[in-house]
């Protein structure tokens, strides 16, 4: 007795009484050639592994994983979005049929349909054919959720401008600002234009933080008279030394916040 | 030498058998790529594991630098980036593996089914496949939020409200996950930070146990 109750054992031990070395499986029902998994397989396989790992690294490299400013629960103006593989699930709840007073339809009972159903599939398809053709309505029903979804992903992602939200929201450490020279005479023009959105010490209120921005002299002097994203234009309104002021203390302040 | 320490263990543990089972077993020709390329659609479960195996090592290298509290959790994480050597590296291993693992994870779910190998005697390991979906899906959302960034705060405040609005069940669950009923701070983070470092992985390393267990009792599914 090899297996199952009739098992004998030395002592209390779980070592089997008769020594019976591993017999491979027996894969005659397989037609054409097998190979051993180990090494011949594994060989191989190994090869695999690498090539996929130099281009995960690849893509490593070349997108250094994203990282926003520190959480701020009074930014009341931040579009929230979850991770990619969940915006889904976030679009359908979007849709009046799956919104307000069917909310729960949207949070629940759809994807509690969808989800269970993968989950429950061996039972719901119990036909003995495994061709897709053999299974036409367990397979139209997987190409339509697989349609669903990457449609519905596609809706929410699509309005998203992704580099103005990136570019928003760049990480700037708290407690490094700069020592802002109200001296300067930028400072006053400052003053007078920017700093009710943009902060007395830069930092950002309605506007972004202007501490931590690559924009050369004159683009600042261009983003002041046109605007720029949500910024309307004419904020500015002065004589054009002023404005070369203005550019020039917020470059000099982005200078010295980059020394620190 | 080796030889010598390895059947002085063995004599004692019986450990051949553990190993055996794993390397003799011959793979069919029809799961093979050096036979037949098209047969790289059996190639993505194991990828899914290897991604698996590259967020559990860089995980565990992250865990040296992040604190999960709110003051320093964005500071730790800033300062990984930008201070630590090939600190960027590890965390974009993490980052973008965590996005790598779910299209794995789809595809390999996606061969399965349209090969319909999850059928008679395979129901049970489609089912644990599926668990193991869901565990995943729930490390990524518990995990986004541990950088304490914006877009981590906003998006755990949007799910806690989804999850709120469940009948029933859905306050409690919502307390469960944030620690308090209203705010969204320093219990959700250590909560979410205990979730994704401790519980999730705990079961998802014991459905993969069962997957892997289960694969080699029933063997791969036949050709088509």
């Amino acid at each position: 007795m090899k297996k199952g109750k009739g098992m004998k054992f030395v002592g209390d031990s779980r070592i089997t009484a008769e020594k019976v070395r591993f017999i491979p499986k027996d894969y005659s029902e397989y037609p054409g050639k097998t190979e051993a998994f180990w090494p011949n397989f594994l060989l191989k396989e190994w090869l695999a592994g690498s090539v996929f790992l130099v281009g995960f690294l690849c893509l490593v490299l070349a997108h250094p994983a994203p990282l926003e400013g520190p959480a701020d629960p009074t930014d009341a103006a931040y579009l929230p979005l979850p991770d990619w593989y969940f915006l889904f699930l976030y679009q359908l709840l979007k849709y009046e049929f799956a919104s307000g007073t069917f909310f729960i339809v949207g949070a629940l009972v759809m994807p509690g349909l969808a989800f269970g159903g993968l989950m429950l599939a061996p039972f719901l398809d119990k036909g003995k054919g495994r061709r897709p053709t053999k299974r036409p309505i367990t397979v139209s029903l997987m190409l339509l959720g697989i349609a669903s979804v990457f449609w519905l992903t596609w809706q929410a992602a699509d309005h998203v401008d992704w580099d103005a939200k990136a570019e928003q929201n760049k990480p700037v450490p708290p407690g490094s600002t700069v020592e802002i020279d109200t001296e300067d005479p930028g400072y006053a023009v400052y003053e007078q234009s920017c700093l009710s959105c943009h902060g007395g010490e830069l930092e950002g209120v309605a506007g972004p933080s202007l501490v931590g921005i690559e924009y050369s002299a004159d683009e600042i002097k261009e983003i002041a008279v046109e605007g720029i994203g949500d910024m309307p234009p004419g904020q500015f309104d002065g004589t054009e030394e002023e404005l070369q002021q203005l550019a020039d203390f917020i470059v000099s302040t982005n200078e010295q916040a980059k020394e620190e | 030498m080796l030889q010598k320490i390895y059947d002085w263990v063995d004599e004692r543990v019986d450990i051949t058998p553990l190993w055996r089972d794993i390397a003799d077993h011959e793979v069919p020709e029809h799961v093979n790529p050096a036979h037949n390329f098209s047969a790289f659609v059996y190639c993505f479960g194991g990828l899914t594991f290897f991604v698996t195996v590259i967020q559990i090592l860089s995980g565990m290298f992250l865990t040296m630098y992040y604190v999960p509290d709110i003051e320093n959790a964005w500071k730790s994480v800033y300062y990984l980036q930008t201070e630590v050597a090939h600190g960027q590296i590890v965390r974009g291993m993490h980052h973008w593996g965590a996005s790598v693992v779910i299209v794995m994870l789809f595809l390999h779910t996606l061969r399965v089914f349209f090969q319909g190998a999850y059928k008679k005697p395979r129901e049970l390991n489609w089912i644990v496949g599926v668990l193991i979906f869901f565990i995943m899906l729930g490390l990524g959302l518990t995990g986004y939020l541990l950088p304490w960034d914006n877009k981590a705060y906003f998006a755990t405040v949007v799910t806690l409200e989804i999850a709120e609005g469940i009948p029933i069940v859905g306050e409690m669950t919502k307390t469960l996950l944030a620690g308090n009923p209203e705010i969204v701070g320093a219990q959700t983070l250590t909560r979410f930070f205990a979730i994704h470092v401790f519980f999730l992985p705990a079961a998802l390393f014991a459905l993969m146990a069962v997957h892997f267990i289960l694969i080699r009792k029933q063997g791969i599914s036949g050709p088509m």
